[in-house]
């Protein structure tokens, strides 16, 4: 066998995660989602279950887990995105600043319009740069100085420079990583309090996906992004807390995913308190 | 050994490159056959034709002397009866097209019947619909023989066909679209006038137009409405009126021969418009495409 992989994964994981800034202490954390007890069904099997975790303001906190266990399941809760899926059914609390997301009186477009979501595939509108960006302040109303805030939003997402002499041409004429960022620029347009990002750099290549991650530090500044990802590195690169969800299987052969540890990543990545943990973050993971 | 194998496979190569060359034979065939066939007919049409194809065709009413007689009530009932089809048929089509893509629920059995109604209108021959015409349009509704009759029922003739297309143009657009509409916090009626139909208009607007045609040659359905097969005057929505393929039905049933030639006239004018109106279809589509 020789040297065993997860040795080099594992000081370089260490290494990586201990490189961060300390975090603020627990107490003056702002709690953005308080998710309790949640469990997502499709149909009659169980997609998650019993999932409870806060998630706080100007973090990123990023969900890892193989695949299976309900990573995207879990993120399109924060933006009520699993009401689109026919026979999906949500039980559990997921309190959005104290508010129940999924309460009877809680509008899901409304919802949808203070967090925003980028996701794994880069989907651009069949539009302009600038119809994309500005397509969010549009369905809100927020058309006041609009070519400002496209603007704001192409230079916060770092995209500015290469497309202001372009803004009308198609979207779709721009290389996976700008389009990537464009998502994210459009996300940002409308000024949101969350980002969610599901796996924003999987279709990526390493250049690319290096822009993206330099992009979510300078965003956390005025946002806090949720990220699932199932690149460890990646994690321990931008991620402040993380939570580890694991696939677990019944007797029967249901596979279900549930929360195995959340912890700030430098401790998930370096002293986990669970096994699974270590024999995931480790590559161990069976 | 590798010396076998490799003429193994040169052979199988050859063998190859004869079935290649048989199949591709097979398919210049078919295309000859179409073309050839199309050929005759339209070279046969002009060629009897173009000596009729003048002014008097265009400006003047039919008549009993083949010299001064021309097809401008048909030819303007069949322009009218087109822009009517198209102002009834697209609304009433997207707006199916769209409810059962974007709203219905498949688990409901009305929406079952209705998706399995479309389905079965579209293999309802076109004689059957004149029927349904003459005693629902004409006599029950007490319509009349009029224009507004023969749209109405070219329009229900044709809807299964706009339905079917734009439903496949609104199914061709990704739900990654959709749910990054939604993600913005856009509403359902944003996603869909906003995303969705622009998306699927190239799509929308050739099926329409491809259903215009089908239309266009329509004949039986509008003899049972009561289009005329002599009309001298020129057509309104509520009055009496003919079409194109009724005036060139009605003067190749005629025994003087000059009347057939006049016939294969109105064919050519039949032909130009179907041309136009397809022509129209690909350039749309080429102008909504270009753009993104």
């Amino acid at each position: 066998m020789g040297e065993t992989p997860e040795t080099i994964v594992d000081v370089r994981l260490e290494t990586v995660a201990e490189r961060r800034p300390p975090l603020p202490a627990r107490a003056v954390r702002d709690v953005v989602f308080g998710v309790s007890d949640l469990t997502v069904s499709y149909g009659d099997a169980a997609a998650i279950r019993g999932v409870s975790f806060d998630v706080y303001r100007n973090f990123v906190t990023a969900i890892i887990g193989p695949s299976g266990s309900g990573k995207s399941t879990l993120i399109r809760c924060f933006n009520r995105l699993n009401d689109l899926i026919p026979g999906a059914r949500v039980e559990g609390r997921v309190l959005y600043h104290g508010i129940d997301l999924y309460a009877p009186d809680v509008d899901a477009v409304e919802v949808r319009k203070r967090i925003g979501m980028v996701f794994q595939k880069p989907n651009p509108f069949p539009k302009s740069i600038y119809d994309n960006v500005a397509f969010g302040p549009r369905v809100l109303g927020m058309t006041d100085a609009l070519d400002e805030r496209v603007e704001r939003a192409l230079r916060q997402a770092a995209l500015w420079d290469e497309v202001n002499h372009r803004l009308r041409a198609s979207a779709l004429s721009l290389s996976g990583g700008q389009q990537q960022r464009l998502c994210i620029a459009r996300a940002v347009a409308t000024e949101p309090d969350v980002i969610l990002m599901d796996e924003p750099a999987s279709a990526l290549d390493p250049v690319a996906t290096t822009r993206i991650e330099d992009l979510m530090h300078d965003l956390k500044r005025d946002y806090s992004i949720v990220i699932v990802t199932h690149n460890m590195q990646q994690a321990a690169r931008v991620a402040d807390m993380t939570a580890f969800l694991s696939v677990d299987v019944s007797p029967e052969g249901h596979r279900t995913g549930i929360l195995v540890e959340y912890d700030e990543t430098a401790r998930i990545f370096t002293h986990p308190a669970d096994g699974r943990t270590q024999d995931y973050v480790t590559g161990r993971f069976g | 050994m590798s010396a076998a194998t490799a003429v193994g496979v040169r052979s199988r190569a050859r063998r190859g490159t004869v079935r290649a060359a048989l199949f591709r034979a097979f398919l210049l065939l078919s295309l000859a056959v179409g073309f050839v066939a199309l050929g005759a007919l339209v070279a046969d049409v002009l060629w009897k034709g173009i000596p009729y194809l003048d002014g008097i065709l265009l400006t003047e009413a039919p008549s009993a002397d083949p010299d001064g007689a021309g097809a401008r009530p048909a030819i303007l009932g069949t322009i009218y009866l087109m822009g009517m089809v198209l102002l009834m048929a697209v609304p009433i089509g997207v707006g199916t097209a769209i409810y059962l893509e974007e709203y219905a629920d498949r688990e409901r059995w009305y929406n079952r019947l209705l998706e399995l109604n479309i389905q079965n209108l579209a293999a309802v021959p076109s004689i059957v619909y004149g029927i349904l015409g003459l005693a629902f349009l004409v006599r029950g509704l007490g319509l009349g023989r009029v224009l507004l009759a023969g749209a109405m029922i070219l329009t229900l003739l044709v809807l299964p066909i706009v339905i079917v297309a734009s439903r496949e143009a609104i199914r061709a657009v990704p739900d990654s679209i959709r749910h990054a509409a939604y993600a913005l916090g856009a509403t359902k009626w944003q996603v869909v006038s906003r995303q969705v139909i622009p998306a699927a208009i190239a799509g929308i607007a050739t099926g329409s137009i491809l259903a215009l045609a089908r239309a266009i040659g329509e004949t039986a359905p509008l003899l049972l409405v009561g289009a005329l097969t002599y009309v001298a005057f020129d057509p309104t929505p509520l009055g009496a009126f003919t079409a194109l393929p009724i005036q060139i039905f009605q003067w190749t049933a005629r025994p003087q021969e000059d009347f057939k030639l006049l016939a294969a006239a109105a064919i050519i004018v039949l032909l130009a418009i179907l041309v136009t109106m397809n022509a129209f279809a690909i350039w749309l589509r080429d102008r909504y495409q270009r753009r993104f």
